[in-house]
């Protein structure tokens, strides 16, 4: 299907609820892909089942801090600049592009890259949600090697890493992007159609349009609609009582409370947050936590609210629904389980911790 | 005029129908009102309005040391895309910032009315003070040669300029340059992070330079015609206000003055902190709520004629129900409610004052809720006007209860000049308050409101020093809150923002610190 300034619309909103609160913030992507698609044309938006085998996939992206994408905007020749990189280093034309990551702003970047070269953009991401860390993905999971990496900014830079550990590469990669003004282009984890079948959380683009399109379509609850459509569950509805935010290890980390009203009145949850919301706790329990999807929405509007932009006396209502379940694997866990960040729980899906028989 | 006088106040707001002016003394008591057409070119309704208010015996109008204005000069402009400057658009950021351009997204008719071009020269700042690439001076005078018509205002906005100007004000010397005594709008002294945000609302403040300096000279005009020279304030969005020379600098600042005003007077009217306020015009009516006696703001930046911009204003739902509200049958058995409006021909054409045109004025005087004009008048469209009146509450039910974020019912305080159409009760509201002064409300807000004083930068703040750092602005903008004329012993910080703007430890930290206090004598 070609992305026309409708499908763009429903998507932005979509991939804000998918960021969990990171991603960056998707009204800069909307603008960008708007933009590209106005002077160079609609993009279209493929399954992977409608390409050959061995096409190669670019999985891009942005890294960095999300108070820099809203100021220090791209270039929008990035992913040209990638491109060339990758077709050098293997010597063979480059396919489509593929979001590394669905939520925010990331969901929608690979498509604004996209629009000057006429390339596609694959209905698929490395992680079915935002994650912090390059380590993050599916496509780690699955074992494929996320070296080559490619990196570049605004001036046309251009870094090719050569390593097969994504550990490795993360540590690089966040220096690197320090140096570039907190903000960088990168392309990591390229693959063939044939890998990205079973290496990626398939169908994620037209998802986050699918509920957009709920939110949008919603006549009087929006909220409601989302969390019926997303099997989730609504954790509280109350407004931002505290945020604190401090930077330690390379991310900005901190917790934000809600205390409820109306129903919730004499309730507060707690967000624990590094870029994206990690954990939502209330009294010490945990009411969800990742890989899970906690996003905070806007009690009126239900428009997704990045952590960046919570503030206090806001009106939200918190959300949590299941992943993907491939990060509920073992591995998966290893990965992006509470333990993963520094927490020392045990994960339950959300929807057990929310199972009538408990209420 | 001694420097340390402090006396009475005269607070003039200017609405979409009516321009209200009040005259409070020390203790914020209400001393004379006055209530005129607002006018097409706003000003002559500004002059009018004063006149009629220091005419009143109870006004020594030489007791009168402050004036505090709102209006909706600047909001109206943009909205009717009326009087605004021809600007020229310049961003700092190249080669970064391409994939959006400058005014991408504005209504057309916007952008052409106000821009004269844009353009994207290299520079720009990162987020840690360094440049992105040098700054190309020649870049920007070959733009500024290259248009073809002549520039009223020129409107600057380079990448991180929160963080550092410089590039900002090498450009402003660029185009001095060329120009010479243009007026130049720089970015970082309208708005914060987010870059277009900021880049729009510093062009709308370009665009509104000229209106600015008209009411201004209209206000000072009205003033001096009564012999006073008196301190004089605008409003501006956040419901406090700044000085006169300051407010011909930033106009965009005024944009959405007006409810922040009315909220902030009915709270003081009622004495109530917390609750729901409607303000019934004579066109629309605003609900809002009131937390700790300050209206609640929107979660998010506002749009102004479409373009958004990193303002914050009270969180509002708006309606089309006011005072001259014209109802008509609809196809159908239904009935239309509005948008049409007789504005401030109210008196005219209303079917109470002899006039034609059904109104929901006439419906509230036909329904009993108020006694005005010849109620007989309104016989002949019984049946429209008593399903008008009905079907009004109903619109206004629902209004209340989007705004409302508790089930449980509600105070409602009733301000505004188009009062008399609401009803004594309504689904989900408590009690309905209608204060004493509820026509000038907003004028009464304005005379009443806050100085504030704000200072914004980006700090450094390593291990052990936070705090010493975070209490050192805290004080700056209390000073400087406390210099443009409020009460040094009841200022206070009212909002306090840090932003970390990096992933990286010790890294630097926007924040924002706001204090405000009551006029006093210095």
């Amino acid at each position: 299907m070609k992305l026309d300034d409708a499908n763009l619309i429903a998507l932005a909103r979509g991939t804000a609820v998918l960021g969990a609160g990171g991603g960056g913030d998707s009204r800069i992507g909307l603008l960008a892909a708007q933009q590209a698609c106005a002077d160079h044309g609609p993009v279209e938006l493929v399954d992977l089942d409608d390409l050959h085998d061995d096409d190669l996939i670019v999985c891009c992206g942005l890294v960095g801090a999300p108070t820099v994408t809203i100021e220090k905007i791209v270039n929008g020749a990035e992913g040209e600049r990638l491109r060339e990189c990758v077709e050098t280093h293997f010597g063979r034309p480059v396919g489509a592009l593929m979001p590394a990551e669905i939520g925010g702003l990331n969901g929608l970047q690979p498509i604004s890259w996209a629009a000057p070269m006429g390339l596609p953009v694959v209905d698929a991401d490395g992680m079915g949600r935002a994650f912090p860390e390059l380590t993050q993905s599916t496509m780690n999971i699955a074992g494929i090697s996320p070296g080559p990496a490619f990196l570049t900014d605004e001036r046309g830079t251009a870094l090719i890493l050569l390593a097969d550990s994504a550990e490795w590469l993360e540590r690089i990669l966040r220096c690197v992007t320090v140096e570039t003004g907190g903000l960088a282009a990168t392309a990591d984890y390229i693959l063939t159609a044939a890998e990205a079948r079973t290496a990626t959380v398939r169908g994620s683009v037209s998802l986050a349009m699918r509920l957009g399109q709920t939110l949008i379509d919603a006549a009087s609850d929006p909220v409601a609609a989302l969390v019926e459509s997303v099997s989730g569950h609504r954790l509280i509805t109350g407004k931002v009582i505290d945020v604190e935010r401090r930077t330690t290890g390379g991310f900005v980390r901190g917790h934000a409370l809600v205390e409820g009203l109306q129903g919730d009145a004499q309730r507060v949850l707690r967000l624990e947050i590094q870029n994206e919301n990690l954990i939502a706790l209330e009294g010490g329990e945990v009411r969800a936590s990742v890989p899970d999807l906690i996003t905070v929405l806007d009690s009126e509007t239900a428009d997704a609210v990045p952590t960046e932009l919570l503030r206090y006396g806001q009106r939200v209502t918190v959300i949590g629904f299941p992943c993907d379940p491939i990060w509920r694997t073992e591995r998966g866990l290893e990965l992006a389980g509470p333990r993963a960040f520094g927490y020392d729980l045990e994960y339950s899906p959300i929807e057990e911790l929310h199972a009538p028989a408990q209420v | 005029m001694p420097p340390h006088r402090f006396d009475l106040r005269l607070g003039v707001d200017v609405g979409g129908t009516n321009t209200d002016t009040v005259v409070i003394d020390r203790d914020d008591h209400l001393v004379g009102k006055a209530k005129m057409p607002t006018t097409p070119d706003v000003s002559s309704g500004i002059e009018a309005s004063i006149q009629s208010v220091l005419a009143l015996d109870a006004v020594d109008v030489s007791r009168i040391t402050h004036v505090m204005l709102g209006t909706t000069h600047a909001t109206n402009a943009v909205i009717e895309r009326r009087g605004l400057q021809r600007v020229a658009v310049i961003r700092i950021g190249s080669p970064a910032t391409h994939s959006v351009r400058p005014l991408f997204g504005w209504p057309d008719d916007l952008r052409a009315a106000i821009s004269i071009d844009e353009t994207i020269v290299r520079g720009g700042i990162e987020f840690d003070g360094r440049e992105i690439v040098p700054f190309d001076a020649d870049a920007v005078r070959r733009f500024l040669d290259g248009l073809g018509e002549p520039v009223d205002a020129v409107a600057i906005t380079s990448v991180f300029a929160p963080v550092s100007p410089r590039h900002e004000l090498a450009a402003e010397e660029a185009t001095r340059s060329v120009l010479g005594d243009v007026h130049v709008s720089l970015s970082h002294q309208v708005g914060s992070i987010g870059l277009l945000e900021r880049e729009n609302a510093t062009v709308l403040n370009a665009a509104l330079i000229g209106v600015a300096g008209q009411v201004s000279q209209a206000l000072q005009s009205a003033l001096s015609a009564h012999g006073l020279s008196p301190v004089t304030f605008f409003a501006q969005n956040d419901g406090t206000l700044m000085a006169l020379d300051y407010a011909r600098r930033m106009p965009v600042l005024t944009i959405g003055s007006g409810p922040a005003n009315s909220l902030r007077g009915a709270a003081h009217l009622t004495g109530m902190d917390g609750g729901l306020v409607a303000d019934i015009g004579g066109t629309s009516t605003d609900i809002g709520v009131l937390v700790d006696g300050f209206p609640r703001e929107s979660a998010a930046g506002v749009e102004v004629g479409g373009v958004r911009t990193t303002f914050r204003m009270p969180d509002l739902v708006s309606i089309a129900l006011g005072g001259g509200t014209v109802v008509q049958e609809a196809d159908g058995n239904g009935i239309r409610i509005g948008p049409a409006s007789t504005g401030q021909r109210l008196l005219q054409e209303g079917l109470i004052f002899g006039g034609a045109t059904p109104t929901l004025t006439d419906a509230a005087v036909l329904d009993g809720r108020a006694a005005l004009g010849d109620a007989t008048r309104g016989n002949g469209h019984r049946t429209l006007l008593r399903d008008a009146i009905e079907r009004a509450d109903v619109l206004l039910a629902e209004a209340v209860d989007r705004i409302k974020t508790s089930r449980g019912d509600a105070p409602l305080v009733i301000v505004g000049g188009g009062s008399v159409i609401a009803p004594d009760a309504l689904p989900g509201v408590s009690e309905i308050h209608r204060p004493e002064h509820f026509e000038v409300a907003s004028a009464f807000g304005a005379a009443i409101a806050m100085v504030s004083g704000q200072v914004d930068r980006v700090l450094h703040l390593e291990h052990g020093k936070r705090e010493r750092l975070v209490d050192e602005l805290c004080e700056e903008a209390k000073d400087r809150a406390v210099q443009a004329g409020a009460d040094p012993e009841a200022v206070r910080i009212v909002e306090l923002d840090e932003v970390p703007l990096t992933y990286l430890t010790g890294s630097p930290t926007r924040v924002r610190a706001r204090a405000a206090g009551p006029m006093g004598a210095l």
